[in-house]
């Protein structure tokens, strides 16, 4: 097989970036993942790894597998999907049968691309979760709505009206409290599957200092359409296409000098 | 003919289609309401039923299908209830799911004659229970669980998946977010659904002829202990419902007032099932917005 083959998934033109372990900390990683919806591959492979207090964007065209990838690492794809292979998180296989899957899913957390308050308070929003986790001293319950209302930055605007109905907040309120939702659980690493699709300009650029923000406390692995975004906001990109990653690098060598020409061709708009 | 003039022909066929459903709607209730109006006077809501004579009430028949209807939602909602989660959020779509649907599906189909024959063979034959309201109930039972189950599955499926994504996403178990989160989006519209097979169960007599009877004994409202056979809660006495009323009135009623008592229950009857309409209409929105708004 040629070096020089332009066949898109031909092995030696997939550029993965490897990081060294002893300089790098690893919070997440994947091995050989495959994922099929019921014959049909939708992902033939992932060996991504993921570093701590990064943002990591996963990019591609429609139909590329990475938000099928970005599903799988939370298992939300269980009873959806068949995910084979292995997630690797602080020495825990988490596609395995012996993960408690509603545990693990505490320390990896998800906001979704439309906003999806629950049908109450902005309050409860926050705190029922936790509550069902048994946290039920009150104060407690105040600081922690404060603080992660503060951390997706919001709470200047809703600090009077947390007994509001969170339905009646505006698109992109609504999806900075599913952030602050999620990380009110205390997570390590945040799952985010195009959070600012469906918003405007002004909430989208907002929802992006947040996560900047964010990544001092927690590895961020976000799907994105945005180029733009991408390249904004993360230190690490991965390009998927035909449901297989075909570069992985820092964001800014994949965005000055991707090394596979169909990288180039995506995130210059040639197709997509 | 130009698409304008087309239009416009349409639109005007459409609104009087429109207008001939609401003109016969209008007829029927008018009709009824104004031919039973006279009869509504407090005593004859209160009174016993006379057989023979006239100035007969329909007191204990209104009490019957109150009461008869409250144990036939007591039993039939927890199982509806049950049957719609279980098939809105657990069931995968297989032969088994596949069967229940369509088992659902005929028996909502069914006559309902049938099925009061059918609980007047089991309940009242069978089981020994007699003309009683608990056969009744049984038999009331079998005829509203197809169609609340199906409308309890309808208001949980109408609640966006996002919402268990996120309920999930918490690390929240499937449980916690059917109770916690999905249930409680779905009372406004449950509720809905439960007042308004009420009306239909409060309406239907062929189920109840053979089931809890066509006589109505004298009650002593003043024993309310279930277990004396006067008393009004006792489920195993023979009821006659308003629904059954009428129809028993107008087969063979010999009371010189026949027609007019029938009217007078017919305007009872049509007054309560559209109470209950708009009661369902009511309570629905208000629940929506308080459930949806500030809590606690």
């Amino acid at each position: 097989m040629s070096e020089k083959s332009t066949t898109p998934v031909d092995a030696p033109l997939r550029n993965i970036y490897h990081f060294d372990e002893t300089t790098h900390e690893i919070a997440l990683s994947t091995h050989d993942l495959h994922v099929f919806y019921g014959d049909n591959e939708a992902l033939t492979e992932g060996d991504l790894q993921f570093e701590r207090y990064k943002i990591t964007a996963l990019i591609g065209a429609s139909g590329s597998g990475k938000s099928t990838f970005l599903r799988s690492l939370n298992r939300m794809n269980d009873g959806i999907a068949k995910v084979e292979g292995e997630i690797r998180y602080r020495d825990l296989d988490i596609n395995s049968n012996q993960i408690d899957v509603y545990e693990m899913r505490r320390h990896i957390g998800m906001v979704f691309q439309r906003p999806n308050p629950f049908a109450k308070s902005i309050y409860d929003n926050i705190t029922f979760a936790l509550k069902q986790r048994g946290v039920r001293n009150k104060q407690r319950l105040d600081e922690i709505v404060e603080t992660s209302l503060r951390q997706a930055a919001m709470w200047d605007q809703v600090k009077d009206e947390l007994h509001q109905s969170a339905l009646a907040l505006s698109g992109g309120q609504q999806q900075r409290l599913c952030i602050a939702r999620a990380i009110a659980m205390e997570p390590d690493i945040l799952l985010l599957d195009e959070p600012a699709s469906a918003l405007d300009p002004v909430a989208t650029s907002q929802i992006e200092d947040t996560l900047l923000q964010l990544k001092e406390k927690y590895t961020i692995i976000i799907v994105t359409h945005n180029m733009q975004q991408a390249a904004r906001i993360s230190d690490y990109t991965a390009f998927f296409h035909l449901g297989k990653v075909l570069e992985y690098d820092e964001a800014r060598k994949i965005f000055t000098r991707p090394k596979v020409a169909i990288t180039n061709d995506y995130i210059s708009g040639n197709f997509g | 003919m130009n698409a304008k003039t087309a239009d416009k022909i349409a639109t005007a066929v459409f609104y009087a289609i429109a207008g001939s459903v609401i003109l016969i709607l209008a007829f029927l209730l008018g009709y009824i309401l104004i031919s039973g109006f006279p009869k509504l006077t407090w005593q004859f809501l209160t009174t016993p039923a006379k057989a023979f004579t006239a100035g007969g009430g329909i007191g204990i028949q209104l009490f019957n299908s109150f009461y008869l209807l409250l144990l036939a939602m007591l039993i039939s909602f927890p199982i509806a209830l049950g049957a719609g989660i279980y098939l809105n959020e657990y069931a995968k779509q297989n032969w088994l799911t596949t069967i229940i649907r369509t088992a659902i599906e005929i028996l909502s189909s069914l006559p309902s004659v049938v099925v009061g024959l059918f609980g007047f063979l089991l309940f009242v034959v069978h089981m020994k229970m007699g003309f009683s309201i608990l056969s009744g109930a049984l038999a009331l039972t079998f005829f509203n669980l197809p169609l609340l189950t199906r409308s309890i599955e309808g208001s949980l499926a109408a609640i966006p998946n996002l919402q268990r994504e996120a309920g999930l996403a918490l690390g929240l178990s499937r449980w916690e977010t059917v109770t916690h989160v999905i249930l409680p989006a779905a009372v406004p519209s449950i509720l809905t659904g439960v007042i308004l097979s009420a009306g239909r169960v409060f309406g239907e007599a062929a189920a109840l002829i053979y089931t809890s009877g066509q006589s109505a004994p004298a009650l002593n409202f003043g024993d309310w202990n279930p277990f004396n056979i006067s008393s009004p809660l006792n489920p195993m006495r023979p009821a006659e419902t308003l629904a059954v009323h009428i129809w028993k009135i107008n087969s063979e009623g010999i009371m010189p007032d026949a027609s007019a008592v029938s009217a007078g229950s017919s305007a009872v009857l049509v007054l309560a099932v559209l109470l209950f309409n708009f009661l369902a209409r009511w309570l629905g929105r208000r629940l929506y917005h308080r459930l949806t708004s500030a809590t606690n």
